[in-house]
């Protein structure tokens, strides 16, 4: 019950989250950022701390990277970015333990305790006060950079608040969701409320309702069939992704 | 509107990219409650002028708002995309609390608050921004450049992407505005005849500063071709005066 209730502040904050990253059009920076969590998982467990802060600050820093690139060069670096992080995949799956490989890859619910629990609800609500009070900012920024700035709203201090954020919640996911598919859980719901709202009032709330929907429908039945939670959750906001492109369609 | 004192003044204004110079010994004066057109062929700077007007990009040289100028800008037509799912109303809401200010705004550049079409009057406040049209969307823009009362307006191509009914509502707002006290435009156009009738003073540009004065008299065959004749032949080596 706890761990549904874990799963749901996470799956809330990630599609919260992610309904900028659809609509700033960097849906994939999610899912590559997630790759980065490897090696940061490594190295924790190497040194016996926790995985989910060896995967945060390994997001941090490339997360800065990131920020740091796009502001200061003329064209967003994606190859630069997609480089980077496949070296760090690559990085991450040599120096991670064997035994620990599949769990950081994909997941493992049962490894999820009750200190790991409560750091993704207080960063869960972390992420919907920030993401908040910066929303007004971030979507001016996505109808018009230049009307933004024209307000005086430094955009790119905004962007790196953003992409903090998106880091934090990639970190909470690792444990349960595994680096590979965390990145998901930032697209999905986001996308598929897109296909329903009306407004960026409903967009905003079937986002966080179809993340938490998602990640706790997943979670139990990753329990009840004894299956990996990762693609469980991700399976299931996928079926409500297609139920809700489906019903777009008509 | 001779007596009156300026609102803006912009001297040996230069602006480079990348060692690349974008525009190079721009000076003008702007007087209060004036309209001033900008023109000038693709690439001559003008999008650039206004962004640094704006305050966005770096630059040489001194641009001078007087000390009460507020600025209201609005882009040139942004690319919204068909599927954001923001609506009018919040997006207004971005810059104005009071729902009564808004409709109110939202009257004054011209949707009724009634009509047959719902995107012609109140309504128009629950559409998606994607779902407008050209016309309708500038229209929007220009509330949203409106709400918090400025004094000078930046239009960026007001009509780029407009189709001609919509055009004409355009203008007809900007015409309008035009007769509000103490309300400065400064626009961008690439339309002659538009700039003669709206503007009170033309500034010509490519790169560099060709003309500036009342349309009629400054603009002629000889600062068309210092503009669009040389545009033409871009990769040949400049007109260095």
């Amino acid at each position: 019950m706890f761990l549904l209730l874990v799963g749901a502040f996470f799956g809330a904050a990630s599609g919260y989250l992610g309904s900028f990253m659809v609509l700033k059009r960097m849906s994939l920076v999610g899912d590559a950022l997630s790759h980065v969590a490897l090696p940061g998982i490594a190295i924790a467990i190497t040194f016996g701390v926790n995985p989910m802060l060896g995967a945060l600050v390994a997001l941090f820093i490339a997360t800065f990277g990131i920020w740091y690139l796009s502001e200061h060069s003329e064209v967003y670096p994606e190859a630069l970015v997609g480089v980077f992080f496949t070296a760090s995949l690559s990085i991450g799956l040599l120096i991670t333990p064997e035994a620990e490989l599949l769990e950081a890859l994909f997941g493992n619910i049962d490894k999820v305790g009750l200190i790991d629990g409560l750091m993704v609800i207080i960063g869960a609500l972390l992420i919907f006060v920030v993401t908040k009070l910066i929303s007004r900012e971030l979507l001016l920024g996505v109808v018009s950079e230049d009307l933004a700035k024209s307000q005086k709203i430094n955009v790119r201090k905004i962007n790196l608040i953003y992409l903090f954020l998106v880091a934090l919640v990639v970190a909470l996911g690792v444990k349960f969701l595994g680096t590979l598919l965390t990145g998901a859980m930032v697209i999905i719901p986001a996308v598929t409320a897109k296909n329903f709202a009306k407004s960026i009032k409903s967009y905003y709330f079937i986002a966080s309702f179809v993340g938490a929907i998602s990640a706790a429908l997943g979670i139990l039945v990753a329990k009840l069939f004894g299956i990996s939670s990762g693609p469980a959750v991700v399976l299931t906001a996928v079926i409500l992704f297609v139920i809700s492109f489906i019903s777009r369609k008509k | 509107m001779e007596g009156k004192p300026n609102i803006l003044s912009v001297a040996n204004l230069k602006v480079e990219f990348n060692n690349h110079v974008i525009l190079n010994n721009i000076s003008f004066d702007v007087k209060r409650d004036s309209t001033l057109a900008i023109i000038g062929p693709n690439g001559a700077g003008k999008s650039v002028l206004f962004r640094t007007l704006l305050g966005l990009i770096p630059f040489k040289g001194v641009v001078t708002w007087s000390s009460d100028a507020k600025i209201g800008y609005v882009p040139q037509k942004l690319s919204v995309a068909k599927d954001l799912p923001l609506t009018v109303n919040e997006f207004l809401h971005f810059k104005e609390k009071k729902q009564a200010k808004i409709n109110e705004t939202i009257e004054s550049v011209g949707f009724l608050k009634e009509a047959g079409h719902s995107h012609n009057d109140k309504r128009v406040l629950g559409t998606r921004l994607g779902d407008l049209s050209g016309g309708e969307l500038q229209r929007v823009l220009i509330a949203y450049a409106l709400l918090d009362n400025p004094n000078v307006l930046l239009f960026d191509e007001p009509t780029a992407g407009v189709d001609v009914t919509g055009e004409e509502t355009v203008y007809s707002l900007i015409h309008k505005l035009q007769a509000d006290e103490d309300l400065t435009i400064i626009l961008i156009s690439h339309e002659l005849e538009v700039v003669n009738q709206y503007a009170d003073i033309v500034l010509c540009l490519n790169k560099e500063n060709i003309c500036f004065g009342p349309p009629n008299e400054v603009i002629d065959k000889e600062s068309l071709t210092k503009m669009y004749g040389e545009g033409v032949h871009l990769y040949k080596h400049h007109d260095h005066e």
